[in-house]
């Protein structure tokens, strides 16, 4: 003891660290990178890594399914900026991450995930459960790892975390055989990250970022439009002083929403597919709606003639047909990540920058040569149409002869509840202020339409990659992250199945996360492309019980009681915000079934690959 | 448009995989591919030649950038850079053509490495277009195997 004492202070490596299991050093690893939570299920090729959680202060949330614990992974850290963490198994633990770990890399999210592997000396041979998920996961990952030696885990789960968290954050694999994992060594951790071919800070120069205020300078109408990296670069401040001095409007991209505030007069909403038709004019014009792509395209006013782009990577959902999207504006293009530029849509002045820091610099420039213009005509015009084609809906009269109506609600226009008028009450109710998850189709759209967000990391939706069944999981990951923040999952009957596993995690676990569906018993969103492309065959979209079509199906609210999670079901418009009220006072897991018609559209609606004098929009 | 792509990586397993996932994934073939390590053995050079469309091709040069594990990418213009690439070709001959293939290979300055009674094995570097010229040249005789290492290739300055 006292030998081994005088030892310790005679080198400053040697310190208290004593020989250490592969699997406990991981876990040290994991301290030491600030990790409180993980969302991990076991199995044979990592429960070596549980056992040394047992002994951690880290907070293990065992989901019901594996993809419930990535996509909760990546809940947690949409919400946070910090890289969320999950782990499974080797072979079909693996493989469930994939989906999760994609949604991640399409939505530049942090993500550490944790693989166990069979023993090395099994691997290639077909062993049980073996598969290749280094291989399998390489297009969707930012960068991974698979550890062959135990003195190499320190540095890597170093690196893995460096990575994921900076520059265009993104998902790590880290894939660790079990004979690693059993392995014993006394760590030595480092203190610094070097890795030669990894440079993510980028600046702009002050002479590409003059050329911005030049051409703001030339500008009558310019338009910000803005994305997910103003939330992950943190740049949403600097963004909000920036509109401030130069009174240019705003609209974002639906992984942009809260970047800036949407109940601001210069905020524009989102575009694209189903955003705003005033922010679509605003970037493209104005146009009379045509009814055949063979038609001319008719101008009314015109749209944006500078297009400031910053942290977004002008997706299809935005543009539609890319050529025509902002065709007579200059584009500027700011965005970290240089295979960006150019990438979908040519910039007429592409910067590479964090984009916190251009717009920090933008607004130190701007004091030595302040704006004069005031953009008084712009502001006018974008105000009217912003009253002209404002987000809303009516009771159609689809509606009014739907199945719903009849079976349920015996033609009571005052009773139906439509999917929006529950988000805007939940808005209300919240005041604005609650985290939203949502899963995937019409009512994702809805939510962003209906609720207005105020704060970055408020709005958590699998946008690029689409994948149904991330609200929930989603959800328990933001709530683990923040647990006095209220989150409601806005969710479709179809993608809140895909993962209605998570609901005994939600109570096992005591994650008090809430869930509204939007029942409509259909595919939502799949079903709208039918009704306006496929004149309403329905190809596999209706999810209830043909033989019984009165009977809402499946009863999510017996299903929730087998889960010991409180639920109830919302048939009418005068029970609806009494409900929606419980929900948020429960102090437990919630679920509201509220059943709406499955008849409404969502719109504003640019059709796939068309412009924005395709549009339909008038309700 | 056919591009020469020099690609310094890190020494490390996965990282051949990695690249060549970046032309696989958009559809685009490698005419040839060498890699080998540097004078730094923790390094290797990548060597590759593709042919595309500019953006694509600018795109993937972008993409190789963003790999952690490549330190440097180099998109060679016509002119800049050096490079040679070397064959091994096996050649039919009988005692009427060989000292006629022999002759011709002298003047490709090329090297005779192995002499069978039907055949014989030329090393030749050089090139591309030397090297296309010759192998046109020894068609004629019959090219019984052929295995080329690719262009690789060294910036001028």
């Amino acid at each position: 003891m006292t030998k081994l004492s005088k030892k310790k202070k005679a080198g400053p490596k040697a310190q208290t660290v004593p020989v250490m299991t592969g699997s406990e050093i991981l876990v040290a690893c994991l301290e030491r990178e600030g990790v409180d939570a993980i969302f991990a299920y076991p199995g044979g090729a990592s429960m070596e890594i549980h056992q040394a959680l047992t002994r951690s202060k880290i907070r293990t949330v065992l989901p019901r399914h594996e993809q419930g614990g990535v996509f909760a992974a990546g809940g947690y850290a949409r919400a946070t900026g910090r890289a969320g963490v999950c782990m499974a198994t080797s072979g079909p633990g693996a493989t469930n991450l994939v989906t999760g770990i994609a949604d991640a890399y399409m939505d530049s999210v942090p993500l550490v995930a944790i693989t166990g592997q069979v023993v090395q000396s099994m691997i290639g041979k077909g062993g049980f459960q073996e598969t290749d998920i280094y291989g399998m996961t390489l297009p969707v990952v930012k960068h991974s790892y698979l550890i062959t030696d135990i003195k190499e885990i320190p540095r890597i789960v170093k690196e893995a975390f460096h990575i994921a968290q900076t520059g265009r954050p993104g998902p790590v694999l880290v894939d660790i055989p079990k004979n690693v994992q059993q392995a014993r060594w006394q760590p030595e951790f480092p203190e610094e990250v070097h890795i030669r071919g990894y440079n993510p800070w980028k600046e702009a120069t002050d002479a590409e970022l003059n050329q911005i205020l030049d051409l703001l300078g030339k500008s009558e109408r310019p338009v910000l439009y803005v994305g997910g990296g103003i939330i992950s670069g943190e740049a949403s401040a600097e963004l909000r002083k920036f509109v401030e001095v130069t009174g240019i409007p705003v609209t974002t991209t639906l992984m942009g929403c809260g970047a800036f505030p949407e109940n601001d007069p210069l905020s524009l909403r989102w575009l694209g597919m189903h955003g705003a038709a005033y922010a679509n004019w605003a970037v493209n014009g104005e146009y009379e709606q045509r009814h055949a792509v063979t038609e001319p395209m008719k101008l009314i006013a015109p749209g944006a003639d500078l297009l400031l782009a910053m942290g977004v990577r002008f997706d299809d959902r935005v543009t539609g047909k890319v050529d025509q999207f902002c065709e007579t504006g200059t584009i500027v293009h700011v965005d970290i990540d240089a295979s960006e530029i150019n990438k979908n849509k040519p910039a007429h002045l592409p910067i590479i920058s964090d984009v916190k820091y251009a717009l920090g610099r933008l607004l130190t420039l701007l004091k030595a040569r302040p704006l004069t213009k005031k953009f008084s005509k712009w502001h006018q015009q974008v105000a009217a149409w912003k009253a002209k084609a404002p987000f809303g809906y009516i009771v159609t009269e689809e509606v009014m002869k739907s199945q719903h109506m009849k079976d349920h609600l015996n033609g009571r226009e005052a009773e139906v509840i439509l999917p929006q008028m529950a988000i805007e009450a939940l808005y209300e109710l919240t005041k604005g202020e609650a985290i939203i998850t949502t899963g995937v189709g019409q009512h994702q759209m809805w939510s962003g339409q209906f609720y207005k967000f105020s704060h970055p990391r408020q709005f958590l939706t699998s946008a690029g990659l689409g994948a149904m069944g991330y609200g929930y999981p989603a959800a328990l990951g933001a709530k683990v992250a923040c647990p006095n923040r209220q989150v409601v999952d806005i969710d479709g009957d179809g993608s809140f199945l895909m993962n209605v596993q998570e609901l005994a995690t939600a109570h096992i676990e005591k994650i008090n996360a809430k869930v509204i569906i939007l029942n409509n018993q259909h595919l939502g969103m799949v079903m709208q492309w039918e009704d306006r492309f496929y004149k309403g065959n329905r190809g596999n979209t209706y999810l209830g019980d043909p033989d019984n079509r009165a009977q809402i199906y499946p009863d999510y609210v017996a299903v929730c009681r087998s889960f010991n999670v409180k639920s109830e079901r919302v048939m009418y418009r005068s029970d609806l915000r009494a409900a929606i009220q419980r929900m948020l006072d429960a102090d437990e897991p919630y679920v509201l079934d509220i059943i709406v018609p499955y008849t409404e559209h969502v719109l504003p609606f640019i059709p796939a690959n068309r412009t924005v004098a395709d549009m339909i929009w008038k309700l | 448009m056919r591009h020469t792509i020099s690609v310094l990586v890190e020494n490390k397993f996965g990282v051949l995989t990695r690249v060549a996932g970046l032309f696989s994934g958009r559809g685009y073939n490698i005419d040839t591919l060498n890699v080998a390590p540097t004078a730094d053995p923790t390094a290797s050079r990548m060597t590759i030649v593709t042919r595309g469309d500019e953006a694509t091709l600018d795109q993937i040069v972008k993409q190789l950038n963003k790999l952690p594990d490549v330190m440097k990418v180099h998109d060679f213009r016509e002119g800049e850079y050096v490079d040679r690439e070397l064959v091994l070709v096996k050649v039919s001959v009988d005692s009427k053509t060989r000292t006629e293939v022999i002759q011709i290979n002298d003047i490709f300055r090329g090297k005779v490495v192995d002499l069978q009674p039907e055949s014989l094995t030329i090393e030749l570097t050089g090139e591309e277009s030397k090297i296309e010229k010759f192998l046109e040249l020894m068609k004629g005789f019959g090219v019984l195997d052929l295995t080329r290492t690719g262009k690789v290739a060294m910036p001028r300055r």
